[in-house]
């Protein structure tokens, strides 16, 4: 029946694909490669077109315009079960008229394969379930049926295995461990995996490669690391951890780096990690990349002072400091509690300094606060 | 997220020939329907303005479109409409005074007993409909044990019968239409999440104010349908008044059953049964905006 | 450590609490109580030893149930309501089902009049169903009898069929169907082994609904049935002389066969989910 084995293999190619729903466009002249093999991770806030690219790859969709390819095969309007695709939906879809064993058996029954048993019980080994074989889905719970949900899809070895969101219904301690299992099933295994999520933490835990998406479009697409450390938009900077984003313009620039002139005071970003092309200018720099001292304690590289504390919060691992600035602007300061820095309090007077190549440099025109908003659906 | 759940819903309604898949479905049904629902009506719409066939046999007719048919038809059934109504009536309003709180004993205070209990309430209308009626009609006949129970605790005269009036009618219409009315009313308060009734109570709402202002509200949706299930077949019900009732409690049914087969009168039948339908259809319809459900089916 | 006693009500108000939280009990024993009186009175007359009418009550015996077609006429009536029933049951229920999958799943030209249409027989009196299709076949020189009886009834349920079936189909998650298609398998496969039996329930409902709903059916029955003998038929006209003790027998019948059914069901459901 489905002509949809494993021998097309390749890159995930997606040409210029959007999907407009009405005059509502989710997914916005997108183009995207996704090397074979690797572990990619489409991030996002809720509605920026994640899940829409997903099932357009997976052909729950039709794309309005563009092309999908998998190696040289043009899969763009082909029906979902002609696809080397497989899907772990966010609810698990679990038939519930099955037993365990039959829905995993399900995707090889429809391909016609001969040794379904050892199959089946391969995989429900590879997810350590192989004793509920014969229960029903609602006898399991939450993590298990994502587990049975995850083995389903990939015992098909599809050319990519799509995953929506799999680990939103499970609570932290066991999200944390399946974040580890799929990293490892998806080395063990080989296979393409595409995770979608809006949780930094997870994408950047799992993922190769992340793709930012806001409003339909990529924002910036890249390493876990390269994406934290060196964001090229505002919303970047804000949706994957958090950023201080202080305006400025350039007064001064040589070979390799440029100066800043910040409320009459001077900053400094390297030129290759700076994506202004004007005078103006958005200096960012991480919370936890700064240090807080007392004024006339002695500090080197980039320097802000007149500084007053504002909060202090005690998170365990470190202690988050608002600082609110002469500008009347709140920057947030991370410390270790390492016992390095002497724990300050509410009104006291500080600078903040660090490292000048940990500073990257915005374009003056970005908002802001893009990418902080709390994540609230209207 | 309302443009993901219609992409959700046309993704899970896939046609094969585009577009003239759901006709097909449709059409054996709706074929059917038409013929035995639509050209009935259509027909008796045409019958009820013939008129006798002169010097003609009984039972003939010819059309003539003669629209006083139906004030002549109103005025031999004058009596039989208020009453058709006004039964239906109050046997609505019986009903549910019963049916409310059985629905919400089985709704709220049942626990694990609760689809026994709601086999329970449809359970006794597996008998036929018709024994159940003259069983009524013996129990509370002069064999019965109930009437000489009453007569002897002095609570009825030594010659008051309960059958054969209009308070067996009543009651008869009454206990036949409980599944109807239960039914809908225990939908409508299951679906209530307990917790709001509680929340009621935080607000210093005790049990009677709660019960006014959120559960009664809320099972509205039940309480529209079951009265809508009940009233329209007890309008046109004519087997209750013939088992339990008299000849002063005969109702429109009755007039039409009989224009029918005894008096052989079709063209009479035939508006009776349109006034019938569109009385009820306009009283529906007031009733269905007055309390604003849109989606009854 | 000394323990506080809990402070007691007096016997009063301990009597009115109780009634308040009971209450509600109370009533739907007694409700229960209401629905059964004229069942159980079947039944129980089922046993009478009663000569040509069975009202008085005369001593019990087993003999009706031994020879339930003792009565004349009675075993004819029901092999009618139980071919009647059959027939129709299947017809409306596939038909029905037919038109739920179209209503449900597709949109499409004329949709809400075709909801419109479903809904109106059922908000029609059975007098003006019965009468008026009487009227037709009468003016088409049918004859009333059998066949046009199971027409009648095939009519008036599929309107039930329809919305049964529909609230099924309504509570079922598309995404079990996308996920199916994700797994390989094309329309008519995903129909055949996920939608189809998630959706059977709702059909076997629907069909145990329309049966009961023809077996009872009286009025639309009598206009259309002619000299043909049906159960509830059977039963009004012997309410005049007096309903022989078979037919209790036989509505005692069906009200045991049918509990156990619904019984059976619920045991093999639950059953099912273990």
């Amino acid at each position: 029946m489905a002509d949809a084995s494993s021998s097309s293999h390749g890159d995930l190619k997606l040409t210029r694909v959007s999907k407009a729903f009405g005059d509502f466009t989710a997914v916005d002249d997108l183009t995207l490669t996704i090397p074979e093999g690797s572990f990619f991770a489409l991030l996002g806030p809720s509605g920026c077109g994640k899940t829409t690219t997903l099932r357009m790859i997976a052909g729950l969709e039709e794309p309005t315009a563009g092309s999908i390819y998998i190696g040289d095969t043009d899969i763009t309007t082909k029906k979902p079960y002609q696809r080397p695709v497989n899907t772990v939906f966010q609810n698990y879809a679990l038939f519930p008229h099955l037993s365990i064993y039959e829905n995993v058996a399900f995707g090889l029954r429809r391909r016609g394969v001969k040794d379904v048993k050892e199959q089946v019980e391969k995989v429900l080994k590879l997810v350590e379930l192989p004793h509920l074989a014969d229960r029903k889905p609602t006898q399991l719970s939450g993590g298990q049926q994502q587990r049975i949900a995850l083995a389903r899809a990939i015992v098909n070895r599809p050319a990519l295995l799509l995953l929506d969101e799999p680990l939103g219904a499970l609570d932290l301690k066991l999200r944390r461990q399946m974040q580890i299992e799929l990293k490892w099933i998806q080395t063990e295994v080989g296979l393409t995996f595409v995770h979608v999520t809006h949780d930094q933490e997870e994408a950047m835990t799992m993922a190769d490669t992340i793709a930012v998406m806001n409003e339909g479009r990529i924002e910036q697409m890249g390493s876990p690391a390269e994406l934290y450390e060196s964001p090229r938009t505002a919303f970047v900077a804000n949706f994957l951890g958090q950023s201080n984003l202080i305006r400025g313009e350039v007064s001064s620039s040589d070979a390799d780096r440029s100066v800043v002139e910040v409320h009459g005071q001077k900053i400094a970003v390297l030129k290759s990690r700076n994506t202004a092309e004007g005078k103006s200018i958005l200096i960012g720099i991480r919370p936890e990349k700064i240090r807080i001292t007392l004024p006339g304690d002695p500090c080197i590289g980039n320097v802000l002072t007149g500084g007053i504390v504002s909060d202090v919060s005690f998170v365990g691992v470190s202690t988050q400091y608002v600082v609110e600035m002469p500008w009347k602007q709140d920057l947030m300061v991370f410390e270790q509690n390492d016992g390095g820095t002497p724990t300050l309090r509410p009104g006291d007077p500080v600078s903040l300094s660090w490292n000048p190549p940990f500073t990257f440099g915005l374009d003056g025109s970005e908002d802001v606060n893009a990418g902080s908003e709390v994540d609230d659906p209207a | 997220m309302a443009f993901l759940q219609s992409a959700v819903t046309r993704a899970g309604s896939f046609t094969g020939k585009k577009g003239r898949l759901p006709y097909l479905l449709l059409l054996p049904g709706m074929l059917w329907l038409f013929t035995f629902f639509v050209l009935p009506i259509i027909n008796l719409a045409g019958t009820s303005t013939q008129t006798p066939v002169v010097g003609g046999d009984v039972g003939q007719y010819v059309q003539t479109f003669r629209l006083a048919n139906y004030i002549d038809a109103f005025n031999v059934a004058r009596p039989q409409f208020a009453r058709s109504f006004i039964y239906a009536f109050l046997a609505t309003i019986l009903a549910l005074a019963i049916s409310y709180p059985l629905a919400y004993a089985i709704a709220f205070r049942a626990g694990k007993l609760k689809n026994l209990l709601l086999v329970l309430v449809v359970a006794p209308f597996f008998t036929s409909f018709l024994l159940r009626t003259v069983a009524w009609k013996q129990i509370l006949g002069e064999q019965g044990f109930v009437v000489p129970t009453l007569r002897s605790l002095h609570i009825i005269g030594q010659n008051t019968s309960l059958t054969a009036s209009a308070l067996a009618v009543v009651t008869g219409m009454t206990y036949n239409f409980l599944p109807f009315m239960t039914l809908p009313l225990y939908a409508s308060l299951e679906r209530i999440d307990p917790r709001t009734l509680e929340a009621s109570n935080d607000l210093y709402a005790n049990g009677i104010t709660t019960f006014r202002k959120v559960t009664f509200p809320l099972s509205m949706p039940g309480v529209v349908a079951g009265t809508l299930l009940t009233f329209i077949p007890a309008a046109g019900d004519y087997v209750n008044a013939a088992i339990l009732g008299n000849p002063n409690t005969t109702m429109i049914g009755n007039v039409i059953d009989s224009r029918f087969f005894n008096i052989v009168d079709y063209p009479t039948a035939a508006a009776l049964s349109f006034m019938l339908m569109a009385a009820i259809l306009i009283l529906v319809t007031i009733y269905i905006r007055k309390s604003g459900t849109d989606e009854l089916v | 450590m000394s323990t506080v006693p809990i402070p007691t009500l007096p016997i009063n108000k301990r009597i009115s609490r109780w009634f308040g939280r009971n209450i509600i009990r109370i009533y739907a024993v007694l409700g229960f109580t209401y629905l059964f009186v004229p069942v159980i009175y079947t039944i129980a007359f089922s046993f009478n030893n009663a000569g040509k009418s069975n009202l008085i009550w005369r001593g019990f015996t087993w003999s009706n149930w031994a020879n339930p077609c003792g009565a004349p006429d009675v075993c004819n009536a029901l092999g009618n309501s139980l071919k009647i029933g059959f027939l129709a049951t299947t017809v409306a229920t596939i038909l029905g089902t037919l038109i739920a999958f179209a209503i449900g799943r597709h949109s499409f030209r004329g949709r809400s009049s075709t909801n419109l249409l479903i809904f109106l027989p059922m908000a029609t009196p059975e007098v003006v169903l019965g009468s008026s299709l009487l009227a037709m076949f009468l003016t088409f020189r049918i004859n009333p009898g059998f066949w046009p009886t199971v027409a009648a009834h095939v009519m008036f349920c599929i309107s039930f069929v329809v919305v049964t079936v529909k609230a099924r189909i309504a509570s079922l998650d598309p995404r079990l169907e996308q996920a199916a298609m994700d797994l390989y398998a094309n329309e008519r496969e995903t129909f055949r082994r996920v939608t189809l039996p998630l959706v059977m329930p709702g059909i076997a409902g629907a069909a145990l609904l329309a049966f009961s709903l023809s077996f009872d059916d009286f009025i639309i029955t009598n206009f259309n049935s002619g000299t043909m003998n049906t159960f509830p038929k059977f039963v009004w006209v012997s309410a005049a002389r007096g309903i022989p003790a078979q037919a209790n027998v036989i509505g005692s019948s069906m009200f045991f066969i049918a509990l156990f059914i619904v019984v059976a069901g619920q045991l093999v459901n639950r059953k099912k989910a273990r």
